[in-house]
């Protein structure tokens, strides 16, 4: 069996899994929309969790939270449902599909035979969509990637349940109810306020404060770290950042497109300046990545180099709080 | 970033065919959709977190050969594992597989112990018993 199922590739896979399910269910909304009602920017510092040998950081918010979050701003239902048994994982994902209904999963992605080598690790907050299932092989949408894939029974159960931190538990979830005229200009601006309030929280771990906190710690950490683990926990920083679906940059520009499209929806000029901002941002962001990689090919770099590295993550910080109290007021 | 600042260097994604999209802005600064086949800053990271791993397989084997850790740490390193992962897949507590982990615990585990971790690392019980680094 195989659903009538359009594969659109995007930047990130929770964005790209929600905007392709509502496509076919007949709501075009664009991925740049869904990340900006579902306030997909976001940046968080947990330094006491450590993930891949070095501190939590992440620039996105929870797994799940965009859909989430995006649905009740435009009043659509959806079905979320784990499962402790495997076997009764597969049986429901089965029954979706014989009765027409595409189905989003949360799944680990070390064990995800199309990524790459280098992609696969133990990181189980990644999404895809099965729309079908043909000669005992489940088809596969995965938004980030170019073209639709396949995975084996096996396969697919192993991702489905992956283990450790987030880990799935055979998560799967579908759109049950669209209303008919969804109220695009509300949700817009409720997906705006709610990132203002999230990237100004007076919190230290939570958005721009939380950025400069791990500024202010990268000369921190090259003195009392040394300079190899101080370049790992870079190195972290620009995977979180710049990998498949995380994003600094990428994250910066997907807004930008995001309120290009706002400003013509809000008839708001101010959103479009607005955009060209975040633009800017997000370059500064790739630069920094740059700068970065940089550290790690001259090894025996200066010392001054991780205080030029923090003033440079203070400096997007700046800018960054600048840009979302202008954000706030112009809606 | 504009859409002709793309960056298209050789990277990791073409091993599985792979292109990442991009948003970028054309010529009259509006947003439009790119691909790229990667991007060096990017491959950076990725090479020196893979090195990183690299280096603790390895520290790992030696550690076993010189009979100061048990297999489990090893296909732990080689599985890109940590404790809390490895631990998570054989359900068991961290402090317990952090026993196992010593050579002399690990000598004395149950086959149906052993098992949990075989499938966990995707071998045989055979393949993690007999591994000695060497």
């Amino acid at each position: 069996m195989k659903i009538n199922f359009e594969h659109h590739q995007t930047a990130h896979c929770e964005n790209g899994v929600a905007s392709n399910l509502l496509l076919n269910r007949g709501l075009k909304l664009s991925e740049p929309m869904i990340f900006g009602i579902g306030s997909g920017l976001f940046f968080v510092y947990l330094p006491f969790l450590k993930v891949n040998f070095a501190p939590g950081f992440s620039y996105r918010p929870m797994p799940g939270a965009i859909f989430s979050k995006a649905a009740k701003r435009l009043g659509i239902k959806i079905k979320r449902q784990k499962f402790s048994n495997p076997q009764e994982a597969q049986k429901a994902l089965e029954k979706n599909l014989e009765q027409n209904i595409p189905t989003g999963l949360q799944v680990g992605v070390f064990n995800l035979t199309y990524f790459p080598e280098e992609y696969k690790f133990h990181f189980n907050a990644h999404n895809l969509v099965v729309y079908g299932k043909e000669d005992g092989k489940f088809l596969i949408s995965d938004p980030v990637m170019d073209f639709a894939t396949t995975l084996s029974e096996t396969e697919l159960e192993k991702v489905r349940y992956a283990k450790g931190a987030l880990a799935p538990k055979g998560h799967m979830y579908f759109p049950t109810h669209i209303p008919e005229n969804v109220n695009l200009e509300e949700a817009i601006k409720k997906g705006i306020k709610d990132t203002c309030k999230n990237m100004l929280a007076p919190v230290p771990i939570i958005g721009v404060k939380a950025m400069r906190w791990v500024a202010k710690s990268i000369p921190k950490w090259a003195e009392k770290k040394g300079t190899k683990v101080t370049n790992h926990y870079l190195g972290q920083l620009i995977r979180m950042q710049e990998e498949i679906g995380t994003g600094g940059g990428g994250f910066r520009f997907i807004y930008g497109a995001f309120l290009q499209e706002a400003s013509v929806i809000l008839k708001n000029d101010e959103l479009k300046e607005l955009s060209k901002e975040i633009t800017a941002i997000g370059d500064l962001w790739r630069d920094f990545a740059v700068d970065i990689a940089r550290v790690y090919k001259n090894r025996n770099s200066k010392s001054d180099i991780y205080n030029k590295l923090s003033k440079s993550m203070l400096h997007i910080a700046d800018l960054e709080e600048a840009f979302y109290k202008k954000l706030r007021k112009a809606i | 970033m504009k859409k002709q600042d793309i960056p298209q260097d050789e990277s990791n994604l073409q091993s599985a065919n792979m292109t990442e999209m991009l948003y970028v802005t054309d010529e009259n600064n509006n947003y439009t959709t790119a691909q790229s086949i990667g991007w060096e800053a990017k491959k950076a990271a990725l090479d020196e977190s893979m090195e990183l791993i690299n280096e603790r397989i390895e520290e790992a084997r030696q550690n076993v050969a010189n009979n100061l850790v048990s297999p489990i740490v090893y296909f732990m390193e080689l599985n890109k594992m940590d404790m809390q992962v490895l631990a998570a897949y054989v359900n068991m507590w961290q402090w317990t597989v952090k026993r196992h982990a010593k050579p002399k615990t690990f000598k004395k585990l149950s086959d149906s112990t052993l098992k949990k971790y075989a499938d966990a690392f995707d071998i045989s019980v055979d393949e993690l018993k007999n591994f000695n680094g060497k």
